[in-house]
């Protein structure tokens, strides 16, 4: 092993295995948030009106309930690996890097659970008279 | 020193031009994290306010109808659709295919030309034919 260059001091040590991972989930929910995104904008579409009796009475089924829920976590989650990508190449400063993927960290899952209580509270509720 | 001018470009900092390849790769990343903020904020309003009642249900409407709410929505709108463009042509580039330079040229005009048209197409139905 060599110590005149960093690739000689690293080769040899292997990966740390888990680089690809993050890569792999970045386009599989990808491929979720398409689905799903195509799906709400079709389904917003044909929504004969946008009023709150209307929008109340289409989310409320179960149909629509899920998958919104699916839609959110699938969103969420792609949307906080693309921030956190945005983060690792700008922010360079380590603790400043740290304080901001912690704010990314507590702004995705305080909007999506305050997303996901949304969708149940209206599904498990109905729609008030 | 003369020098080759179909030598490629140095990809460094500060020596570059634009070009449609290097365009939709800001261009991506531009528009998802916009809508990771502002379009998440808005879901997420649409759905609280939903869930919330009538009354708060009808102060996001009156920001959703009102042009300021609209320039926003076919903003976000155009983000998704450019986004969605670009992410399509990320996955085929993700198996290995398409770098070829007019090939990939192509793609990537394509892209913008894609989310401009879903935009308006989108917008024209909601605003003229369904009014």
């Amino acid at each position: 092993m060599g110590n005149g260059t960093g690739l000689g001091r690293v080769r040899g040590l292997g990966s740390a295995k888990h680089g690809g991972g993050h890569w792999v989930i970045h386009r599989m929910t990808a491929i979720g948030t398409l689905l799903l995104m195509l799906w709400l904008v079709f389904s917003l579409v044909r929504l004969p009106a946008y009023d709150f009796a209307t929008v109340r009475l289409w989310l409320e089924q179960a149909i629509v309930a899920v998958p919104m829920m699916l839609l959110v976590i699938s969103v969420f989650w792609h949307f906080r690996i693309g921030l956190q990508v945005l983060i690792e190449d700008y922010v360079h400063e380590e603790g400043l890097k740290f304080a901001s993927l912690l704010g990314l960290t507590f702004y995705t899952f305080g909007m999506g659970a305050l997303a996901l209580f949304a969708i149940a509270k209206i599904a498990l509720t109905g729609t008030p008279n | 020193m003369a020098q080759n001018r179909a030598r490629p470009i140095s990809p460094h900092l500060s020596i570059w031009k634009w070009g449609a390849h290097m365009a939709t790769s800001i261009f991506h990343r531009a528009t998802g994290d916009g809508m990771a903020i502002v379009g998440a904020m808005a879901l997420v309003w649409w759905l609280t306010a939903a869930a919330s009642g009538k009354d708060s249900y009808d102060y996001f409407l009156s920001w959703a109808t009102h042009w300021t709410g609209q320039v926003v929505l076919i903003g976000l709108s155009w983000a998704f659709f450019q986004h969605m463009a670009s992410g399509l042509r990320h996955l085929v580039l993700d198996i290995g295919a398409g770098y070829e330079l007019t090939i990939n040229r192509f793609w990537a005009r394509a892209t913008f030309v894609f989310g401009v048209v879903m935009t308006a197409a989108l917008w024209s139905y909601l605003l003229f034919v369904k009014g």
